[in-house]
């Protein structure tokens, strides 16, 4: 099941120049490491994998470990190439995947 | 009369109360002492941060110096900790970041995050998430380079209250 992201990054860019790209994602990030009020182990349930396309290549990746707060938030910078889409999929480890998309206008 | 009588139900009911959590003291007790041995997570040791470094290196010797890992130096609240760890390279062809890694030597999982990080950057790359600590620390940033060498930064974080690992 999809979940809500919130993406911030400009619209618009001038060639060759670096812009930053930040993104946030609802997810619990159960580390199963918590018990329940029963005792019982919480089973994990964290997003393992965010990847970010543009311009025909990986322009990020971050492989998530238990380490990593819920709602996992992330900022990196990349280069501004081309006029087209830049696409982020976060995947967990049941398989769900969220995909969002973003257009920049490369001037 | 009518008062004594209700003092004895209460009285009454008192002793019955204390048989019951009398029990429940003893059950809770047992739970207590099975818990903790059974349940508690292991916790990474700054041994086992050691060992996962080297298995990202091969045994190549880490250089301290060129990564810049800022992390709040005290942390009121370990679930939600702020981290920005910067990188000096040109990100040319020939010096560049290829990944970042975050350790941790107190989380029950050492290895926090682990950045992939792109040519196309720029140059001196600033990656930001938020991780979780368990416990006051030392966390560890190494950044695998193009040409294979390893660099690596480091910082000290007061965490007020621990991320939630329960048994622990």
């Amino acid at each position: 099941m999809p979940q809500p992201t919130r993406i911030v990054m400009p619209t618009s860019a001038k060639k060759g120049e670096v812009f930053q790209v930040k993104t946030i994602i609802q997810h619990e990030m159960e580390s199963g490491f918590r018990r329940d009020n029963r005792g019982l182990a919480i089973p994990r349930h964290i997003i393992t994998s965010f990847v970010v396309m543009y311009a025909g290549g990986e322009i990020f990746r971050a492989d998530m470990f238990p380490g990593v707060a819920a709602n996992p938030y992330f900022g990196f910078t990349t280069t501004a190439v081309e006029t087209g889409e830049v696409v982020f999929t976060w995947t967990d480890d049941r398989g769900d995947v969220t995909t969002e998309r973003r257009t920049i206008t490369v001037a | 009369m009518d008062g004594n009588d209700s003092r004895q139900r209460r009285d009454a009911a008192m002793i019955d109360g204390a048989q019951v959590s009398r029990r429940s003291i003893v059950c809770g007790g047992l739970a207590f002492a099975l818990v903790p041995a059974l349940a508690r997570p292991a916790q990474a040791t700054p041994a086992e941060m050691a060992d996962a470094i080297r298995e990202l290196t091969g045994g190549t010797a880490v250089k301290p110096g060129r990564v810049k890992l800022v992390l709040p130096e005290l942390a009121e609240n370990g679930n939600i900790v702020s981290l920005a760890v910067t990188v000096d390279s040109p990100m040319t062809d020939a010096d560049r970041v290829k990944s970042v890694h975050i350790f941790s030597e107190m989380n029950p999982v050492t290895t926090l995050v682990r950045f992939h990080v792109s040519p196309r950057a720029g140059k001196n790359p600033t990656l930001l998430t938020n991780i979780r600590l368990a416990d006051s620390q030392r966390v560890t940033a190494i950044a695998a380079m193009g040409d294979g060498s390893f660099w690596s930064g480091e910082t000290s974080v007061v965490v007020t209250i621990a991320a939630c690992i329960d048994g622990g």
